[in-house]
């Protein structure tokens, strides 16, 4: 069952709306983020993958993550739909094609790098960042292993190393972030021997996609998907089948995942401030009613005396 | 040579005094054997190696938490409800030094000593949860992300524990004799029950915060903007039932050491048993509101949505009906089945938050190891015998002699 798009903006602008005040108050003060200009990102194009794998044998050996336990070309990978976890930054998956008779559809999973990241959002200890260059990256040093970056990764990215009792982390694609900051490009963008991938700049790669999607509308959808689901996303995805069929949210909406508590948190310092002037207030008024209390009876009292 | 013995004594005496509750070191053990100690050592004698097996070995052995489902039964039971059941010590702190009703002066020592120890657990349970508990502190002093409702919970709990603490060494320090001090530390108590109100209402809030960020996760009949108002209302709800549950186990355990002469607990307990009836009507009604607001009534008439029609008409309507029924009855017996109904209620709540309806969708859903339960049932046992332990020795159920016309 999936909560339709609609209804889920619904609820999105119900939490802003819950703390009106400092929605408004936010909408005055900064403009929205709307993300790093020179950005990088990459472009898969689902209708060129074959399913070869060389991607996640690339990211293996890039990252220096333990042999997997089913090899690189072993098709029987593909019975199961797989995520990412801890020893495996990126997965691909194969659907069956939506359209009958065509060939089965091969998608490849990684963490999306998204613009506004909900797992930054979430991390209390500012683990999580979007750098200038587009990659989210992690700092080990600092995370304190509380895995709500997890709970709050709508892609559901984020793995963590369980098994390790005392120095775990959590574990995530990094865009390559070395490479490409040393002008290089990503292991598995790379190594793709059908192109299906592009490094760019993200505002570029928007424009490849765009070209694609509308010259051969014989083969692609009309959508890229990235481009505006949860405010954008460094990765993007152009493909033959509709997205839904193969894997992907539909019902995430565009607004990005940060501004989900932003209302709350707005709402922070107006509590920090009407509250205690509320129960001071409070407190010298009962405070006060019972001195009135207490003089009163003394003085009734003293009339009594007096009779 | 003379005073050096004499202070030996003295020393002695007051361990005796203090520690031992007055018996002889050997009667006091002999005191210990009774069935609550046995199982509580049995509880003890599975849970210690359990925790060392966690923290030796690691998370992923000792739970059944995984990449699709990172939190269990120790952030939903554990933390979650720990917290809302925790929050008696603000609510009855703000009635009497707020609001000025003294009458329920007897309830604030218990209800501050449970939110203590609540928040004390609480935060004892996340370090079983946590990857790398020692770093604690860094969200405090090494790295602040401001963006994070779960560093407001954070912060919010560490002060909040210390404001306890505060509110609490009245108590400690009639315990110890310690005059001055006493006299000292009583005159924050109006300024630490405001801020602990403060606090309070933020971190219960922020609780319901978090899972904000989960829109594409959580059911939706529990996902709702509202979350933080449901789990503050919801909140106040649990802390006035625990202390209306707990003045009722007090009385039954601890009846020796009750003597506040003149007071009518069956009284305080339907005063408090009203409260419970309004904040529970305005909890169900929201509720509802909730629902309306994300127009999702089709889910009601699937299999999770019968479990929401159970935990908000079972656990929430109907104690809410038995409070004011009682209330109209004068019916304290009433009230105390109806707080524990409440209890169970937000526990049920807070569970189905953050495990039941989180990852719904998802086929690889998440059930408690054992080694999970161990470990909670380990926490609250420890819990317990901590406030027992104190509650034995310290002023909490009743007042000092030597101080009671003081605060008058
Ligand atoms: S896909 Fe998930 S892990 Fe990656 S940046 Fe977005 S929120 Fe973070
Ligand atoms: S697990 Fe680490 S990175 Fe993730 S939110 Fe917690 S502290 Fe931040």
């Amino acid at each position: 069952m999936e909560i339709s798009r609609r209804k889920f903006l619904k609820s999105i602008s119900a939490a802003s709306g819950a703390s009106l005040v400092s929605k408004s108050q936010f909408a005055h003060g900064a403009e929205r983020f709307t993300g790093w200009p020179e950005r990088f990102g990459i472009l898969t194009d689902i209708t060129r993958c074959v399913g070869c794998r060389s991607c996640e044998a690339a990211c293996n050996e890039i990252n220096k993550l333990p042999a997997p336990k089913i090899p690189f070309e072993d098709q029987s990978v593909f019975e199961k739909i797989r995520r990412t976890d801890a020893q495996i930054y990126t997965v691909v998956n194969r659907y069956p094609n939506p359209k009958p008779g065509g060939p089965a559809v091969y998608v490849k999973k990684q963490c999306m790098h998204c613009d506004e990241p909900a797992c930054a959002s979430a991390c209390l200890v500012k683990a999580f960042k979007k750098t200038q260059e587009g990659p989210v990256i992690y700092n080990k040093d600092v995370c304190i292993g509380c895995r709500y970056c997890m709970t709050a990764c709508p892609f559901y990215v984020p793995a963590y190393e369980y098994d390790e009792p005392f120095k775990p982390e959590v574990k995530k694609c990094t865009m390559c972030f070395e490479r490409i900051s040393k002008d290089g490009i990503p292991a598995c963008v790379e190594a793709c021997p059908m192109e299906a991938m592009t490094f760019g700049k993200r505002s570029d790669l928007i424009r490849v996609a765009r070209k694609r999607v509308i010259e051969q509308p014989d083969i692609y959808i009309d959508h890229i998907y990235g481009e505006h689901e949860i405010g954008g996303t460094s990765w993007l995805y152009i493909s033959g089948v509709p997205f839904e069929k193969i894997g992907f949210r539909m019902d995430l909406g565009t607004t990005p995942y940060a501004e989900l508590t932003k209302g709350f948190l707005g709402a922070v310092p107006l509590v920090l401030i009407l509250w205690p002037a509320f129960l001071i207030g409070v407190y010298m008024f009962t405070r006060r009613r019972q001195e009135m209390v207490e003089t009163e009876a003394e003085n009734f009292e003293i009339e009594e005396d007096q009779q | 040579m003379t005073g050096y013995i004499e202070k030996k004594h003295t020393f002695r005496s007051w361990v005796i005094e203090k520690l031992f509750m007055g018996k002889t070191i050997k009667e006091y053990l002999k005191g210990l054997i009774t069935p609550f100690n046995f199982v509580a050592a049995l509880i003890l004698l599975v849970g210690v190696p359990v925790s060392v097996y966690r923290f030796t070995q690691g998370i992923g052995p000792s739970t059944n938490l995984s990449d699709n489902n990172p939190w269990g039964l120790w952030i939903g039971f554990d933390v979650l409800a720990g917290v809302a059941l925790a929050a008696g010590g603000f609510v009855m702190g703000t009635a009497v030094y707020l609001f000025g009703l003294k009458e329920y002066h007897p309830t604030v020592r218990p209800a501050v000593l449970t939110g203590f120890l609540g928040y004390f657990f609480v935060v004892v349970g996340l370090c079983f949860d946590l990857g790398r508990p020692w770093r604690l502190p860094y969200p405090m002093f090494v790295s602040v992300g401001v963006t994070s409702v779960l560093l407001l919970v954070g912060w919010h709990v560490a002060l909040y524990l210390a404001t306890q603490f505060v509110e609490f060494c009245p108590a400690l320090f009639e315990w110890l004799g310690l005059k001055n001090f006493r006299k000292w530390v009583i005159k924050l108590t109006v300024g630490a029950t405001i801020f602990g109100a403060i606090l309070s209402t933020l971190h219960q809030s922020a609780l319901g915060a978090l899972f904000l960020l989960t829109p594409g996760k959580l059911h939706p009949l529990w996902y709702s903007s509202f979350l933080p108002v449901f789990f503050l209302i919801s909140a106040i709800v649990a802390g006035i039932s625990m202390v209306i549950f707990e003045s009722m186990l007090s009385h039954r355990v601890f009846g020796n050491r009750i003597n506040h002469q003149g007071v009518d607990f069956d009284k305080l307990t339907l005063g408090l048993g009203k409260a419970a009836a309004i904040g529970l009507f305005a909890y169900f009604a929201l509720k509802w509101v909730g629902v309306a607001h994300d127009n999702r009534w089709d889910l009601l008439n699937t299999p999770l949505g019968h479990w929401f029609l159970v935990e908000v008409f079972i656990f929430v309507f109907f104690p809410c009906l038995l409070f004011t029924w009682a209330v109209r009855k004068s019916n304290a017996a009433l009230v105390r089945f109806a707080s524990i109904i409440t209890v169970i209620g937000i526990i049920i709540n807070r569970i189905n938050v953050a495990i039941v309806g989180l990852n719904w969708n998802l086929e690889d859903r998440y059930f408690p190891h054992w080694m999970e339960f161990a470990v909670t049932i380990t926490i609250i046992t420890v819990g317990v015998l901590t406030f027992r332990w104190i509650v034995n020795r310290m002023p909490v159920l009743y007042e000092h002699p030597e101080y009671k016309e003081i605060d008058q």
